[in-house]
């Protein structure tokens, strides 16, 4: 039964990454274009732990870490530069 | 493995990968930044959550040992996502100067917090250089 689920939920957040990329292609501002790369992080992460799953190995969970760490700290980063015009004043 | 486990798990991916669609179908629905704000940051956040649950249960199940990494990321995940979100309307509102003007009035002395510098605290008053070194 997991196999089956697993299936499903590869298929569903390989859709959702495929719209964010549309997403980040087409977005009319620029703040669409920060708010697509960050879903896509996050959809990213859902696809590691799923893979992770798959392979019964719990190698995949630092990558996961590192992911939702690197795009948290890129999104501010960036929304920080947008607003001040610098990330570290 | 349990039939019952089995079908918890399964119904939690299934139920992450509906939410994590939903919030990308919501992130390409809807009409504006503001309004396309509130998909990615509740309905996939909520998936990826789900997929984590799912993922603890089964290495749980398959190998008996409770692993703390799924709950950090959720824990991580769960508390950046607003921080994200404030930061990507507030850079928005910031690059569209007409924003202020479409902006309800707050019906207090002071106006909106993202435009308006707060009013100096009374003790503060004799140290006017503060505001020139945020």
């Amino acid at each position: 039964m997991i196999e089956h689920a697993l299936v499903f939920g590869f298929a569903a957040v390989s859709l959702a990454l495929l719209m964010n990329l549309w997403r980040l292609v087409t977005g009319p501002t620029l703040m669409d274009r920060v708010l697509a790369a960050d879903t896509m992080v996050i959809n990213a992460i859902a696809l590691i732990i799923l893979f992770g799953i798959q392979m019964r190995t719990t190698v995949y969970f630092e990558a996961a870490l590192l992911f939702a760490m690197f795009g948290f700290i890129s999104t501010v980063a960036y929304c920080r530069f947008v607003l001040r015009g610098d990330i570290i004043e | 493995m349990n039939l019952i486990v089995e079908f918890v798990i399964s119904t939690l991916i299934v139920l992450g990968g509906i939410f994590a669609l939903v919030g990308s179908w919501g992130l390409l629905r809807l009409p504006d930044l503001m309004a396309r704000l509130h998909a990615p940051t509740k309905a996939t956040t909520l998936g990826v959550g789900g997929a984590l649950i799912a993922s603890m249960l089964y290495f749980l199940a398959v190998e008996g040992t409770l692993s703390i990494h799924e709950i950090l990321i959720t824990a991580f995940l769960f508390l950046t996502a607003p921080i994200t979100a404030h930061f990507i309307a507030k850079a928005h509102l910031h690059g569209q100067p007409e924003s202020v003007r479409a902006l309800p009035p707050t019906g207090q002395s002071r106006g909106w917090s993202t435009f308006d510098t707060p009013p100096p605290e009374p003790a503060a008053e004799d140290s006017p250089a503060e505001d020139s070194q945020r």
